[in-house]
């Protein structure tokens, strides 16, 4: 059987299966181009018979079904839903001639069904399709005519706005950390918040931008709100020269409020923090480096939003390295390295294709499970060593509530794991996970801190 | 004013799916189940750039064809019609275009398409859409779906002036 590419779906020879898929619609409408140069178009019962490969037209009436030309079936269903409009879409075409009027012999197929391919996918696989469109239609108008958004909407996907939480948690622990050692400057505070922010949009916009380059967003035709990036490359809402130019930026304000951190501290400690920071988050995508590329971007993440993240936060307010912040870093750490983690598995088709051997590229689904749950269990398991060992103080062992959380990614990636939109209730709960320990342990510090206060 | 047959007008008004015939790049028929409206006079289809070959097979060649055939998607009423008509790829601003020109007509009939509006971020190509303008010339109608029947026939004044 060949196939090529027609839109979205593939066009094909007809197979048996069609033909019984033919079977299940009420009726079907045979169409072909009358003398005058027009399509006509009528609906009739038809009998679909698998094992010859044939279709019975019953012929309309006063209406001849052409035999010198071709001519097509299709069978179109929907459900409407009174109110809102319809669903469980599906049609099937076929093309070819008949040689009486009645009997149809199909020589070329092409369909679609919603239940077999999601609408979001039947979009993302037609994407080649509008860029073609529109680069045509540009040139026929003779002005550039290119897809957009709101500003607004515009930037906060470009960036990939909603995904800030995960740096936010760090740097707040950090900085309560911090202050229950007795040091916080509030202002310095939200400068390294806003620092850090700028850092994380930064490198979201430097992973699109060599994601596209190096077709693995484009690949991947079931990307989802947490996974596939931020696609403007690729839907040509936003060229790789705009990418890169918001890119260099976002490190310019990152780089500028670390450098005026660092001459307000006078912690050289900070900048090496720093540059340890840019270095990683450069080097999970971009080449030569591309630590994603070689699975090793959880251990990027880990690092870049464990250590460096908390660690930098607690010493721009101390000027100096602890144990308990860099214990605790190792939380943030393994859960926002998990973030990824699970966000790679819906990618791992279009990863593979691109050359991006990231974890759930390279193991087994039961290894990523496992692993997963072992890492996440090890994230609860450092809160409690801390609090036994006496580096963290008890109240943080109130963020162990939240291990029936993990459990529940861990159960839902047993049974999502091959459905990249199922999967979405579940990575949404994963984040969750990262923001509800987050939580619960700033809580325990500020309980730490009023209780500093107070006594 | 329009001039198709009232029971086609009443079909048009309540169809969710017609099926639209363009003629393809090699002379053939290509089919697609699109939702069809109509204000009246003329009959308005559209298509996202997304899928757009539609619209590339309509300006090279625009006569079409709008085939109202499915009781199921026009609630029940068993009338059949085909309408063959010119076509008209509106696509100066895909963008916003459709908006100005079709929105009202389109939610009437498909009212969750506001709910899909305000996500637009989401889907953005998808609301990246030309309008497909019919003019109709000539009808075929099939009271209750019997096109074991002759259809009745009607042309567009013009079309049988010509």
């Amino acid at each position: 059987m060949t196939t090529m590419r027609s839109g979205a779906v593939p066009a094909h020879e007809p197979s048996a299966a069609d033909l019984e898929r033919l079977a299940t619609y009420s009726h079907v409408v045979v169409t072909w181009i009358d003398d005058a140069g027009y399509p006509v178009s009528v609906a009739t019962p038809f009998e679909s018979d698998a094992a010859s490969g044939n279709v019975t037209l019953a012929g309309p009436a006063g209406m001849p079904i052409p035999t010198d030309r071709e001519i097509n079936i299709l069978g179109s269903h929907i459900r409407p839903q009174p109110g809102i409009g319809y669903d469980q879409r599906r049609y099937l075409l076929l093309w070819g001639r008949t040689t009486d009027g009645v009997t149809f012999t199909p020589t070329r197929a092409w369909g679609w069904d919603e239940n077999e391919t999601p609408f979001f996918e039947y979009s993302e696989r037609s994407v080649p399709q509008s860029r073609r469109y529109l680069e045509q239609l540009s040139k026929e108008k003779g002005r550039s005519i290119r897809p957009r958004l709101s500003l607004f909407w515009l930037a906060l996907r470009t960036t990939r706005l909603p995904f800030l939480s995960a740096s936010a948690v760090p740097v707040l622990l950090g900085t309560a950390v911090a202050a229950s050692h007795g040091a916080f400057t509030w202002w310095t505070a939200l400068l390294t918040l806003i620092g850090g922010s700028f850092a994380h949009l930064a490198i979201n916009v430097t992973n699109d931008i060599f994601d596209t380059l190096s077709g693995a967003d484009e690949a991947n035709t079931t990307p989802t709100q947490f996974s596939g990036g931020s696609r403007v490359a690729v839907y040509g809402l936003v060229s790789i020269r705009g990418l890169s130019w918001l890119a260099l930026a976002l490190f310019a304000a990152a780089g500028s409020i670390g450098l005026l951190l660092v001459a307000v501290t006078g912690s050289l400690t900070l900048l090496w923090i720093g540059l340890a920071g840019i270095l990683v988050g450069v080097a999970y995508t971009a080449p030569p480096i591309k630590l994603v590329y070689r699975g090793l971007g959880e251990i990027a993440v880990a690092v870049g939003f464990g250590p460096i993240m908390l660690l930098g936060a607690y010493v721009v307010q101390t000027d100096r390295l602890a144990w308990e912040p860099l214990l605790l870093s190792l939380v943030p750490g393994i859960l926002i390295a998990l973030i990824l983690f699970v966000n790679e598995i819906p990618d791992r088709r279009s990863d593979a294709e691109a050359g991006k051997r990231t974890l759930p590229v390279r193991l087994a689904p039961d290894v990523i499970r496992t692993g997963y749950l072992v890492a996440a269990l090890a994230a609860f398991a450092v809160i409690a060593g801390g609090v036994v060992s006496g580096v963290l103080p008890w109240p943080t062992l109130i963020a162990l509530v939240a291990v029936p959380i993990a459990l529940r990614v861990h159960q839902g990636l047993k049974v999502h794991y091959d459905s990249p939109y199922t999967l979405m209730a579940v990575m949404g709960t994963n984040v969750n996970l990262n923001l509800a320990v987050g939580g619960l342990l700033l809580v325990a510090y500020t309980l730490t801190i009023a209780v500093m206060l107070l006594t | 004013m329009g001039w198709l047959p009232e029971p086609v007008e009443r079909l048009l008004e309540v169809a969710l799916v017609g099926e639209l015939t363009v003629i393809g790049r090699n002379g053939r028929p290509v089919t697609h189940p699109l939702i069809p409206l109509y204000d009246g006079e003329k009959v308005y289809l559209h298509s996202s750039t997304l899928f757009s070959k539609k619209l590339e097979h309509m300006k090279r060649d625009p006569h079409v064809a709008l085939a109202l055939t499915d009781p199921v998607a026009m609630k029940g009423n068993p009338d059949r019609a085909t309408i063959q008509g010119t076509a008209r790829v509106i696509e100066d601003d895909p963008h916003s275009d459709w908006e100005r020109l079709i929105l009202d007509l389109w939610r009437k009939k498909e009212p969750s398409i506001d709910d899909f509006l305000k996500v637009r971020v989401a889907l953005p190509l998808f609301f990246e859409r030309a309008v497909i303008e019919i003019t109709p010339e000539r009808c075929l109608y099939w009271a209750d779906g019997r096109t074991d029947r002759a259809p009745v026939e009607s042309r567009a004044p013009q079309s049988e002036a010509a």
